[in-house]
């Protein structure tokens, strides 16, 4: 009965309805991977929304989008497919101002700080900052760091968003949270069923599955695939939990990256520091953590710190569930030990390991893809590591855990000179490839440096240049 | 007045609320079409065949094209005609367009651009320098060379001589907007075109001829770009005339813009190149004699090559009197994209040679860099005042008043470097904090600091010298209202608010009292790029005179009225004053109507003074300089590379500015962006020729955390020598060199990581992975 389990599942919508600007609007789920970029400028002559990129990586055409919980996400529209949306409120630049055209005070900041020079990318600014401004933050730089300028060089707008801070919440912004409240009621809309979309997926293992789309967004607007079964999981509530069970913490692959470094922030900071630099908080609000597993990717960059950490996947088949630890998933480039109509159902880890750390090295410290990303978490009792996982990205096909440089740290006195063995041993692990984000020597050198870097962060020197106050 | 004041962007209430209309916003007339390239794969070859069965086949294709279709291929190159619209015969880079889709929407046309088969018998291609020079590719028949006295004789007569090479990478502009442009068949043959463009005319002037109209029978309009940055100046007219040609072919609307990957495949970049460099210098580092070889990738077509590297070599001596010197400037082709304008056209790739060669010689002479700059600084001359001449010793300072002369034999009349240096040397601390990041250094064996002062002095004018010209039409309305046109383009940097405050301040009237239009070739005929940072000194002087001429007329009418001369009347404060009465200025223009006084007019501007003689490398190419200074602190991870800027103080020279607040926010933006070029930005082509970074996802231009932390921009804030507009200066181009900055305090950091024998040589851009290697190198790891 998959037709049955697809509905139970909440997978398949003849209609999606949502608010734009505060007008119900409702379409046919016939193109569902028309996305929303396309709609509000072709179908909605909503210019206001701009395409810089086509993939995530400008913000130019960032837009603010509150859930049924009445949280409101700054997300790329370029990359947000219209099922997405559904029960939710979308709210464009055009509908930061008031009804009366009044300007949102981070627009008005925005003139009186010459925030704006092409006008470009200050659309996706405006909206990005607007939520910050919602959400009463001060770190602009991490709030922005998803919209790209070529104009100002960024001080006026960080003048306009600080100048903003003080500014009272204009009412309008919070008629979106309201209205699907009171929605929400009236339509007792139901979240989809766990159970019956594993059932379902079971059946079409060839589909195509969809959570945050920040990947999949661009296998349809940069490689124009035709997706088989686009299944949208964002609405199975079972995939989004958070739970807690003894010592490990147990995360519905459904949680967003940026849910994720929430959650963890006061556990294991480092790891929470290096997934603030995940791509942009746009793409960390959509992406989820079973979706940057499940993909594979060699450069993903949770799986190295998870790998660390020590954590376990879980997968299920229908009713069939395994679990296992998460670095035996990835088999080789792109493929990982996953059986056909199987899903990522969740991923768990310990709550403490406080000498977990998490490296991240790119060319752009915000916003960019790792050339090596590392996780570090060894165990010293009396001068000797006991314990040691280390994992890898950028530097295999695959994330991997460097086992000899593991076994020339374990058993050994912790000191630079046992480092240096290990930094050797490293060598025989990974054997890292050219690409354009960092050659082979500089990735494996590097890489042997952040074991250095790992010895003098334990021991509570300053190890980053992001800590050097001017 | 509204001239000097700092007043937003005319646009920002748009910018913010989504309103502002680029290109892709204007509403499409029903039926209207969409187009595509399809690219080679091949960086060089022979098209054996080509087979678009599959492109005409796909969902919504209305048309496909190539060279089979179109005998005769129009031309899109806006120096030599060397680029046919689509290839004939063979490819010369990967990106080349090969054939022309047209569907009825976006995404239907880019889908079916991916279907062509396309079979090559490939050539060896040529991408690097190296690979150029074995094979003699170049422009022009050998490389240009221009001297000034003898730099051979005096460096074999110095007591030292270093030599060094220094690569220095190219820079993609990634305007937010991508190429864009709109044909609107008109009804009598004609065309209409919509473009985001720099230069309306070159636009106009490549349809007209690739549909063999007269140029009166295309209308192109601007009103305003998604940034441009020079990669707007010539890399729209594919587009356009692609349009253009469809637009007549189908009898429909047709429009084309580039998807991001295919913008940064198809089109040019800023050059790179490599600049090799021999010096002659005394003990002190006062440099004697110098050679310069400029070898820059200028890609399959000639493009804007040839004035690029000119301007390189203009820019060679900084703010450097260097006596005798020898420029050798080679411009290689290359199987890869066509370099092409880049802000600063060639500029700062000059002096960032010249940066690279202080930075060098201070280290051969073991003496702070800002001291080896100064003693090599041309000399002040004629205005007294601090930091005149007499400060400075032999040879640079001789006792006469008469100005030295750069490489090209101009004389360097307004050289004011020494002053502003001195004062931003003072205000940033820059010794002091140098003494300071020593000490720090001494205490942290991971992190590093370092510390850089770089000098700029930028030529002023177009050095084609018949493009420093400018025309603009104003009219006053019966109702007092008045329009504006010029032929400059709007692109973020706030020339139509500046020539509106010029025009405005000629009236006595507040600037959002003139109405700014779109830049339209059927207003403003003949209009010159918008480049060359010369927007404001050309439009704003041909719209001041166009006003000018109707307040002579309002003036002589108002003053006829009261038997009083015309010199008495003052247009003030919204008001004309004549004879002591005070009259709006709406009440004026109504009565001069009425009177059937012309209340329209053009005006025209021809910047004086200069020539130029291209070949000999002789003459008067600019009418001033513009200066400035910048400081940067960075700090680096001598274990990763990674590194950051932490402060950053400029002190820079715009005269006496039309409108600070954009002047700053151009000097603000151009730091960011000159610094992104020498550190993150980095262009990877591999070795088949294929760009590899064609996103943001690979190429990184700076994100907001990237900007410095401390920013203190301040302007010099004294007139312009030369009579310009409101005795202001450009501004757009000569900031960018100070991101040059980052680049030598980066050489700085990584010198305090071993015993500073070596001298750092760190290539460009300096990336994270590059630092760690010159890292490496000064530890003796290498």
């Amino acid at each position: 009965m998959p037709e049955t389990g697809e509905k139970a599942a909440g997978l398949k919508m003849a209609e999606i309805a949502f608010l734009l600007n505060g007008t119900p609007v409702r379409v046919s789920g016939d193109a569902p991977t028309r996305t929303l970029l396309d709609f509000l400028r072709e179908i909605k002559g909503l210019s206001g929304t701009k395409e810089g990129c086509n993939e995530g990586d400008c913000g130019a055409c960032t837009v603010m989008v509150t859930d049924e919980s009445g949280a409101a996400r700054a997300l790329n529209s370029c990359i947000l497919f219209l099922p997405q949306l559904q029960g939710k409120a979308v709210r464009t630049v055009e509908g930061l101002s008031g009804p009366k055209g009044e300007m949102h005070p981070v627009q008005s900041a925005m003139v009186d700080h010459h925030g704006s020079q092409c006008g470009f990318c200050t659309p996706g600014f405006c909206v990005s900052m607007a939520v910050g401004h919602l959400d009463g933050r001060s770190d602009h730089d991490t709030v922005l760091a998803g919209n790209l300028c070529r104009c100002t060089g960024y001080a006026p707008i960080i003048r306009a968003a600080k100048a903003a801070e003080t500014a009272a919440v204009p009412d309008w912004m919070a008629t979106d949270a309201v209205q699907l409240k009171a929605q929400a009621q009236s339509d007792g809309a139901g979240m989809g069923a766990l159970d019956a979309f594993a059932t379902w997926y079971e059946a079409n293992p060839d589909a195509t599955l969809i959570a945050g789309a920040t990947d999949v967004g661009l296998w349809v607007t940069k490689q124009l695939r035709d997706l088989p079964k686009p299944t949208f999981l964002g609405a199975i509530a079972g995939l989004n939990q958070i739970e807690r069970h003894g010592d490990m913490l147990r995360f519905g692959a459904g949680v967003t990256i940026e849910a994720l470094r929430s959650a963890i922030a006061p556990l294991h900071p480092s790891f929470a520091e290096m997934l603030r630099r995940f791509a942009s908080l746009q793409v960390r609000n959509a992406a989820t953590i079973g979706g940057n597993i499940a993909n594979g990717s060699p450069i993903g960059d949770a799986p190295p710190a998870l790998i660390a950490l020590g954590a376990t996947l879980h997968l299920r088949k229908g009713a069939t569930r395994r679990d296992m630890a998460l670095e035996d998933f990835f088999l080789e480039y792109r493929k990982q030990d996953r059986l056909p109509g199987e899903f990522v159902e969740a991923v768990s880890l310990p709550i403490s390991a406080p000498a977990m750390r998490v490296y991240k090295l790119s060319k752009r410290f915000d916003q960019d893809i790792s050339a090596v990303c590392a996780g570090f978490n060894v165990s010293v009792s009396g001068g000797v590591a006991t314990t040691a996982r280390l994992a890898f990205g950028g530097m295999a096909g695959v994330p991997k855990r460097a086992a000899a440089t593991e076994a020339a740290l374990i058993g050994k006195p912790w000191n630079l000179e046992t480092l240096a063995a290990a930094k050797d041993a490293l060598a025989q692990d990974f054997t890292p490839l050219t690409d354009m984000r960092a050659s082979a020597a500089y990735r494996l050198v590097a890489a042997q440096n952040m074991l250095t870097r790992y010895f003098h962060d334990l021991a509570g020197h300053t190890v980053s240049v992001l800590e050097v106050t001017p | 007045m509204s001239m000097g004041k700092s007043l937003a962007h005319d646009s920002a209430p748009l910018h913010v609320t989504g309103q502002a209309r680029y290109a892709d916003d204007v509403p499409l007339p029903a039926g209207a079409l969409h187009l595509a390239f399809g690219l080679s794969t091949c960086a060089h070859g022979v098209i054996a065949r080509t087979d678009l069965t599959a492109v005409r086949a796909a969902p919504g294709v209305v048309a496909v094209y190539s060279a089979e279709d179109w005998p005769e291929m129009p031309d899109c190159s806006p120096s030599v005609h060397d680029e046919p619209l689509l290839a004939v015969g063979r490819v010369h880079y990967v990106g080349q367009p090969v054939f022309l889709v047209v569907a009825e929407s976006h995404l239907a046309a880019r889908k079916a651009a991916r279907l062509g088969q396309i079979t090559y018998d490939p050539l060896p291609p040529i991408l690097t320098v190296t690979d150029a020079l074995a094979a003699n590719s170049r422009f022009e028949q050998g490389p240009v060379i221009w001297q000034k006295g003898d730099a051979t004789g005096a460096i074999s007569r110095a007591a030292h001589v270093l030599e060094g090479s220094f690569e220095v990478g190219g820079q993609e502009h990634f305007y937010l907007e991508g190429q864009i442009a709109l044909a609107l068949p008109g009804d009598d043959g004609g065309v209409s075109i919509i473009s985001s463009t720099q230069h309306p005319t070159e636009i106009q002037h490549k349809v007209a001829h690739a549909l063999h109209l007269p140029m009166s029978a295309v209308r192109v309009e601007t009103r305003r770009m998604g940034g441009g940055f020079g990669g707007k100046e010539s890399q729209g007219n594919a587009l356009a005339i692609a349009c253009a040609l469809a637009a007549r072919a189908t009898g429909k609307p047709c429009k084309m813009r580039y998807d991001r990957d295919d913008d940064m495949m198809i089109t040019g970049k800023r050059h790179d190149l490599r600049i090799n460099y021999r010096v002659g210098h005394d003990a002190e580092g006062r440099i004697l004699g110098i050679e310069f070889t400029h070898l820059l990738r200028c890609g399959w077509s000639q493009d804007l090559s040839l004035p690029v590297a000119d301007r390189a070599m203009l820019h060679a001596d900084n703010c450097y009197h260097l006596p005798d010197i020898r420029i050798q400037s080679h411009r290689l082709r290359t199987n890869t994209q066509s370099a092409t304008a880049y802000r600063g056209f060639g500029g700062p790739q000059g002096i960032v040679g010249m940066e690279r060669v202080i930075d060098h010689v201070a280290h051969a002479v073991g003496r702070e860099a800002l001291d080896v700059r100064i003693l090599n600084f041309y000399r002040s001359n004629g205005e007294g005042g601090p930091g005149t001449a007499k400060r400075f010793g032999e040879p640079h300072s001789p006792g006469n008043s008469q100005p030295q002369t750069t490489p090209f034999h101009m004389e360097v009349e307004d050289f004011i470097g020494h002053e502003l240096v001195a004062e931003l040397e003072k205000s940033s601390n820059y010794r002091g904090r140098k003494a300071d990041i020593a000490a720090w250094n001494s205490t942290n064996a991971i992190l590093k600091r370092g510390i850089a002062l770089v000098p700029v002095k930028f030529g002023i004018s177009f050095t084609l010298t018949w493009l420093n010209q400018a025309g603009a039409l104003v009219h006053v309305y019966q109702d007092g209202s008045v329009m504006l046109n010029h032929g400059g383009t709007e692109m973020g940097q706030g020339l139509n608010q500046k020539v509106a405050q010029v025009v405005a301040g000629v009236f006595g009237l507040e600037a959002d009292a003139v109405k700014i239009t779109a830049t339209d070739t059927a207003k403003v005929p003949n209009t010159s790029a918008t480049a060359a940072s010369s927007g404001s000194d050309l439009n704003g002087m041909a719209a001041r005179a166009a006003a000018e001429t109707i307040r002579a007329r309002m003036a002589g009418f108002i003053a006829d009225k009261h038997g009083v001369p015309v010199s008495s009347v003052r247009f003030e404060a919204g008001q004309v004053k004549v004879a002591g009465e005070h009259y709006g200025f709406a009440q004026v223009a109504a009565w001069a109507y009425q009177a059937r006084i012309s209340l329209s007019s053009t005006g025209y501007y021809a910047t004086p003074k200069i020539t130029w003689d291209r070949m000999a490398g002789r003459g008067r190419p600019f009418l001033y300089f513009a200066y400035g200074a910048a400081v940067t602190e960075v700090v680096i991870d001598t274990l990763t590379g990674e590194n950051r800027i932490l402060r950053v103080d400029i002190l820079h020279d715009t005269g006496s500015s039309l409108n600070p607040a954009l002047d700053i926010g151009q000097v603000e933006g151009a730091y960011v962006q000159g610094a992104g070029w020498l550190t993150t930005e980095e262009l990877v082509w591999n070795d088949k020729g294929h760009l590899t970074t064609h996103a943001p996802s690979t190429y990184k231009i700076p994100a907001c955390s990237d900007r410095p932390p401390v920013f203190n921009v301040a302007l010099w804030g004294k007139p312009n020598r030369e009579d310009t507009v409101g005795k202001s200066k450009a501004v757009g181009e000569p900031p960018f060199n100070l991101g040059i900055s980052a680049l030598l305090a980066l050489s700085d950091a990584i010198a305090a990581c071993g015993d500073r024998a070596d001298y750092v040589a760190l290539d460009a851009p300096a990336t994270a992975e590059r630092v760690l290697m010159a890292v490496r190198k000064q530890q003796g790891h290498v």
